[in-house]
């Protein structure tokens, strides 16, 4: 479907190189560049957060006051893990809202890092560092010399609005393939807006300043050889990306083998092709499908008795495949509460089970998705987001394994893209539909058929 | 077919139609956009998708009478491609364009196709509904969006014969009237997602054969037959009835009947569904509600009589 | 769709009867509301056919315009509109009583009480369909750029200063219709829909005769069968017998009769132009005047059948009780329609064509502050929508079965009473989440300590709302036996931070708007007209 060709970076050069490169300029561009702005797309995996951290701690070493404003409280937490981590004796805040428990109690065990529910208490450190919602509140006569705005895609417009006034220039970076940001009310009229509010933030930031130098980081470090390519041409059609590492980089296997069932199949075929596709006869079922739910327990299970081990370029030893490395993706909280209690019914803990929007920026060895529109009678906008799926599809380093009822291009034949088009916005790829096909055509080549 | 004469003959006729008022008011206003040799379509065409190259003056406007839809089709070709040769705007009125649907032609006639100077080729369509402050209805948008993504595929198909192959354009640019006039103004359109989505669904449409073949020997849907026989025609083609039919199908009132009489579900709107599972009919669902049948293990049904018992249970205590 | 709103509906196929989809009605009603009912030409942006407004039910006020391409006529017409309209608002906007307001003192900076008038009451608007909220903005972005001779002597086709004021209270009230829950401008089919669930689609909701057929069907019908006939039904020209809501027309009514009828119009009128003598024009003008009032008549007749229909749901509406938090809101819409009034007596510039970056954001706002007021007031007044709350494990009820008192940590040990709750409800309780109920109409919170007995039973940490004493207040923490619902919904919206002012708005959002520049009328070109 590419008809444009978008350079993708230098294709020549080796993974390593072509990162590196990328970094190099993001960084200049960032503390000697003359525009007022960055921006940087970082697909999954590409080592957001390490750009993050590396660039707060070169503007605090150049003695620019920084703050950073991130999503989630959860996402600022890990941040000021990070900066610690790197650099223990940087001088962090954590700007926290006065609810109980505002921050994670880990960061009480770091020395340099002081926590206020008050802006006028961290004045002077070197990196301050909150969510969007409390720097809303906040109030300053003179502003922050640099920003780092984290999940900036993640962030609408309306509060851009309400933090732009607290900096003089920023660094932008997010992924443009997660889950956009949403308004709970119709906000039609203003789309087309360069500003409309409900927007994201970047699409805001860049209609107003075209001309913004736009970085993409070009390598996923995290998405295998096997998962790359598919990720980046279904979610990705006009920004490719590609893996950091080659086919036989990594590698999982299993002491145990396969009992010719279908959760063991599968496994055997992720494991030796990065996909498997677990489908279940067609049938319709609420979203709590207690077979396919059942089915997604099972994998899980199989995937923790069989002994697995992991081989990556991070260690030629082989390293266990643990409950903590694997994760279960769902679009709905009640399939994530289904799932986790399938799973203690078969005495499995300690395995990550949620949604999309809580998965987003996590990674592990091996995931196992049940598909959105497994067993559904009806295709909504909703479940047809390509967000939500190319979260779900790129949070594995080794294989991800996908549960469905069979039926999925039936329903999406019956559900054509009818989406209406609102003059003047930029066109946001790819569309839903044709990107939940395209999926779904790529892993029905590793479709292992099961009755459970 | 006529599938409105078909309607009337199966006994359900339908509210379609169109006002002489809009209708007039259409072609006034294609008329208006398409005078004096399409200068004011062309200007729009250069104004909002192609400003750096030459203003269009004395753009040439080609003759693509001919007969029949194949004839016509084949002098489309001809002009498209001597225009893009020639590397000079052109204007092609209502010109026939083929798109292979299946094994077989589909002939489409678009408002109009613009060449460039460059020799690229850009979809237009003209629309009678307003842009009113540079936005319009997004149904309407979108589905002109579609349109011209099926006439860039078409296009598509013929630009690869010629030789050179001419780009074709993937911003469409829709011509609306302009607020409360009748002056025209223009909006680009990027058609690359319905593209590229309309495509996938004629690569799928190998099926439409399928259907044809499964369709028993002998149907005829021809609305002078008797409405029962006409009515056993159109019962041997599947079809789900949704509401969205209404406004889009001349047979949705008799599809509508036959899936009220059957008790389907989806005749109160298609998310009905979502959380019945398994059950598709009124009798069934109100049957499991109320605990008369189903499997209280299946989720769906579980949910159902927890659903009714809760109602049950506010609307006595609003009577109370 | 809730599967509670799913059931109601399949009980109305099953039943052939609409079916309660709330048990108080959660939009307010104004003893004087006015009705609008506006016909519009097909193919036009703004071209009015004519209307039945007016605030009696039996005297409506009839408006035509018999070409509607005439941009005299059509001018006309809105002149009209406002000299019906306007007294009405002005009614409401001349009664006040005092207020309090929290405004920040330009000078200290402190947020301080201030007196302000406040409208005794907001004048109501109600149009038979969502589209005619619609056509209700349409009009007001059509007519308030209007250029009065006074503002521009030159200007052609001057209006009347009273035709921009009404385009800029129709904007208003086409704007406020957007904030969830404001009742200023209501669309009938809405309201009926959120208090009845029929036994068709949502979309086959918008046909005000076919739904007011599902809810209170005539003597000897279903609802199905009612609905069907007010839908389809034509007579023996091939005209529909229950005429659709408007704006738009019937394709039929408009090729069979509004057409020549026009036609007959335009010819009448030519020869009235061309008369010759006094007694030629004399029957001219009778002949002009016989077309006028057959068109007059033709617009009565589609729109009266829709008038009668309002006032009957008007009447259906009527006979649900108030919720009890609908004058709350209520309040909300005479401050929105006081705060309008003041902006035009202030001699404020018509809203602009666009909003700006602050004031859209602002607006977003509010709409998604209303929003969840709505959604947590509707089911706290109506245990029809707080079913659904349950089944979907956003609250519970259920009765106390254990009390046992307990104080927090610090100083001054406050009560913190553990309430143990059985419930049969499902909610999605987060470790330490925060519940909510309502204790003499303000919000108690308490937070989740655990489950007991596999799960049936809910222990909770009262946190508020028992005085400052040791003891907890009397009646402020359930007792034994009580049947109690909480919530894991807030019932008070915190208000969002402050933006910026659209001055200082930053460079990521283009940077300050500059002067402002009064928006230009819509150019009258002869190109409107065809």
């Amino acid at each position: 479907m590419t008809t444009q060709a978008v350079p993708a970076g230098n294709a020549a050069s080796d993974p390593a190189t072509a990162a590196a490169r990328a970094t190099a300029a993001i960084l200049s561009d960032t503390l000697h560049g003359r525009e007022r702005g960055v921006v940087v797309d970082s697909p999954p995996g590409a080592g957001k957060s390490t750009l993050v951290v590396r660039a707060a701690l070169e503007l605090a070493e150049a003695g620019r006051p920084l703050m950073i404003v991130a999503q989630t409280n959860a996402q600022v937490d890990d941040l000021v893990l990070r900066l610690a981590e790197k650099s223990p004796q940087l001088p962090v805040g954590r700007l926290h809202s006065s609810d109980a428990d505002p921050y994670d109690k880990a960061l009480d065990d770091l020395p340099n890092v002081r926590k206020s529910a008050k802006a006028a208490d961290l004045a002077g450190l070197a990196v301050v560092v909150s969510t969007a919602a409390k720097w809303a509140h906040v109030k300053v006569d003179e502003p922050w010399r640099h920003a780092i705005v984290d999940e900036a895609y993640q962030m609408r417009s309306d509060s851009l609005l309400a933090v732009a006034g607290l900096f003089e220039r920023a660094l932008f970076v997010g992924d443009p393939g997660q889950l956009d940001p949403f308004a709970i009310v119709g906000s039609e009229q203003w789309a087309g807006l360069s500003y409309d509010p409900s927007a994201s933030a970047v699409s805001t930031l860049l209609a107003h300043n075209p001309g913004l130098p736009q970085h993409r980081l070009p390598v996923s470090w995290r998405l295998p050889a096997s998962a790359a390519p598919l990720v980046s041409d279904a979610f990705y059609p006009y920004t490719p990306f590609r893996s950091g590492t080659a086919h036989d980089d990594r590698r999982l296997t299993f002491a145990v083998p396969s009992d010719g069932s279908g959760p063991d199949r599968v496994i055997d075929e992720a494991a030796g092709s990065g996909w498997g596709l677990l489908e279940l006869p067609a049938r319709h079922t609420p979203r709590t499908d207690p077979e396919a739910v059942g089915a997604v327990a099972a994998v899980v299970g199989r995937l923790l008795d069989r002994g697995g081990a992991a081989v990556s370029e991070r260690s030629s030893d082989p390293v266990p495949l643990t409950a903590d490395r694997i994760a279960v993706g769902t679009a709905h909280r009640d399939q994530a509460a289904a799932v986790r209690a399938a799973l203690a019914g078969l005495g499995v803990a300690d395995v990550t089970v949620d949604t999309a929007n809580r998965l987003q920026g996590r990674e592990f060895d091996v995931t196992v998705v049940l598909h959105p529109l497994s067993g559904r009678p009806d295709a909504t906008a909703f479940h047809l987001e390509t967000g939500r799926l190319c979260v779900l599809a790129s949070r594995h380093r080794h294989a991800c394994i996908v549960v469905c009822r069979a039926g999925v291009s039936e329903l999406l034949d019956d559900y054509p893209s009818t989406e209406p088009v609102q003059l003047g916005t930029v066109v946001k790829f790819p569309d839903g539909w044709e990107a939940m096909m395209s999926t779904w055509d790529h892993w029905s080549g590793h479709r292992v058929p099961w009755r459970p | 077919m006529d599938k409105g004469a078909l309607a009337s003959a199966l006994g359900a006729p339908s509210a379609f139609g169109q006002s002489q008022f809009a209708f007039v008011r259409g072609n006034a206003f294609e008329a208006r956009v398409k005078a004096d040799g399409g200068a004011e379509l062309l200007r729009l065409v250069h104004e909002r998708l192609d400003p750096g190259a030459a203003p269009p003056a004395d753009a040439r406007v080609p003759e693509l009478t001919a007969t029949g839809p194949r004839g016509r089709a084949a002098r489309t070709e001809l002009a498209l491609g001597e225009a893009s040769a020639a590397g000079a705007w052109t204007l092609l009125d209502h010109p026939m364009l083929a798109l292979d649907v299946a094994g077989s032609p589909a002939f489409l006639e678009p408002d109009a196709v613009v060449v460039h100077p460059d020799g690229s080729w850009t979809v237009v369509e003209i629309k009678s509904f307003p842009m009113l402050d540079g936005s319009a209805d997004p149904a309407k948008v979108g589905a002109a969006a579609r349109q011209a993504a099926v006439y860039v595929l078409a296009l598509e198909e013929l630009a690869a014969r010629l030789d050179p192959v001419p780009p074709v354009r993937h911003r469409a640019l829709l011509v609306c009237p302009k607020d409360f006039s009748n002056l025209p103004t223009a909006s680009a359109v990027d058609v690359r997602k319905q593209r590229a989505v309309t495509s996938r669904q004629l690569a799928r449409l190998t099926r439409i054969e399928e259907i044809a073949d499964a369709l028993p020997e002998g149907v005829c849907f021809a609305p002078d037959l008797p409405a029962e026989e006409l009515t056993a025609a159109v019962e041997s083609v599947p079809a789900a009835y949704a509401p969205e039919c209404l406004s889009a199908c001349e047979l949705a009132f008799h599809c509508r009947a036959r899936s009220r009489a059957d008790g389907a579900v989806t005749a109160l709107g298609r998310p009905v569904r979502a959380e019945l599972g398994g059950l598709t009919t009124v009798a069934d669902v109100l049957a499991a509600a109320r605990g008369e049948t189903g499997d209280p293990a299946d989720p769906a049904v579980a949910a159902l009589r927890r659903a009714a018992a809760l109602r049950a249970e506010a609307l006595e205590a609003a009577c109370r | 769709m809730s599967l509670i709103s799913t059931l109601a509906r399949l009980e109305a196929v099953h039943t052939g009867r609409a079916q309660p989809a709330a048990t108080v009605r959660h939009r307010h009603l104004s003893e004087r509301p006015l009705v609008l009912v506006p016909l519009t030409t097909a193919g036009e942006a703004g071209a009015p056919l004519g209307a039945l407004v007016g605030t009696d039910r039996d005297a409506p006020h009839l408006l035509v315009v018999e070409q509607p391409r005439d941009r005299d006529l059509r001018f006309a017409f809105l002149a009209e509109l406002a000299d019906v309209v306007l007294p009405y608002i002005d009614a409401c906007a001349g009664a006040v009583e005092t207020a309090e307001r929290t405004e920040t003192d330009p000078e200290t900076g402190k947020r301080v009480k201030v007196e302000v008038d406040l409208c005794a009451d907001a004048a109501q608007l109600i149009v038979p369909s969502r589209a005619g909220i619609d056509f209700v903005r349409l009009l007001g972005r059509s007519m308030r750029f209007r250029r009065t001779a006074e503002q521009d002597p030159e200007a052609p086709h001057p209006a009347p200063p009273r035709v921009p004021l009404l385009g800029r209270w129709l904007t208003h009230y086409g704007e406020r219709a957007r904030v969830p829950g404001s009742s200023l401008l209501l669309a009938m089919t809405d309201v009926l829909g959120r208090h009845w669930a029929t036994g068709q689609s949502t979309l086959e909701d918008q046909h005000l005769g076919a739904l007011l057929a599902w809810i209170d069907p005539p003597e000897g019908m279903s609802g199905a069968e009612a609905a069907l006939r007010a839908e389809l039904e034509r007579d023996a020209g091939g005209q529909l017998l229950c005429p659709p809501a408007g704006p738009a027309t019937d394709p039929a009514f408009d090729n069979k009769l509004l057409a020549p009828a026009i036609e007959r119009y335009d010819r009448a009128r030519s020869a009235l132009a061309a008369a010759e003598d006094g007694a030629d024009a004399d029957e001219r003008l009778a002949a002009l005047t016989a077309a006028e009032r057959e068109i007059r008549a033709l617009v009565d007749s589609r729109t009266r059948p829709t008038w009668d229909a309002v006032w009957r749901g008007l009447d259906l509406l009527r006979a649900l009780p108030e919720g009890a938090r609908v004058e709350e809101r209520w309040t909300r819409d005479r401050w929105s329609f006081t705060g309008h009034r003041d902006r035009v007596l202030a001699g404020e510039p018509p809203q602009p064509r666009r909003d700006d970056a602050v004031t859209a954001a602002n607006k977003l706002a509010t709409r998604e502050r209303e929003q969840a007021r709505l959604e947590a007031q509707e089911a706290l007044d109506d245990p029809l929508v707080m079913a659904g709350r349950r089944l979907a494990g956003e609250a519970f009820a259920g009765e106390v079965t254990d009390v046992v008192m307990a104080y927090g940590e610090g100083r001054r040990p406050a009560p913190r009473p553990l309430v143990t709750v059985r419930t049969d409800d499902r909610p999605q309780l987060g470790e330490r989440a925060k519940v909510y109920r309502s204790l003499g109409g303000r919000p108690q919170a308490a937070e989740f300590v655990g489950y007991e007995e596999d799960g049936s039973c809910v222990v909770l940490r009262i946190v508020d709302k028992m005085g400052r004493g040791k003891e907890p207040e009397a009646g402020s923490v359930p007792e034994k036996g009580d049947r109690v619902c909480f919530t894991l919904f807030e019932h008070e919206q915190r208000g969002g931070a402050k933006l910026p002012d659209p001055e200082q708005t930053p460079w990521t959002h283009g940077g300050p708007p500059g002067e402002a520049v009064p928006e230009a009328a819509d150019p009258l070109t002869e190109e409107d007209l065809l």
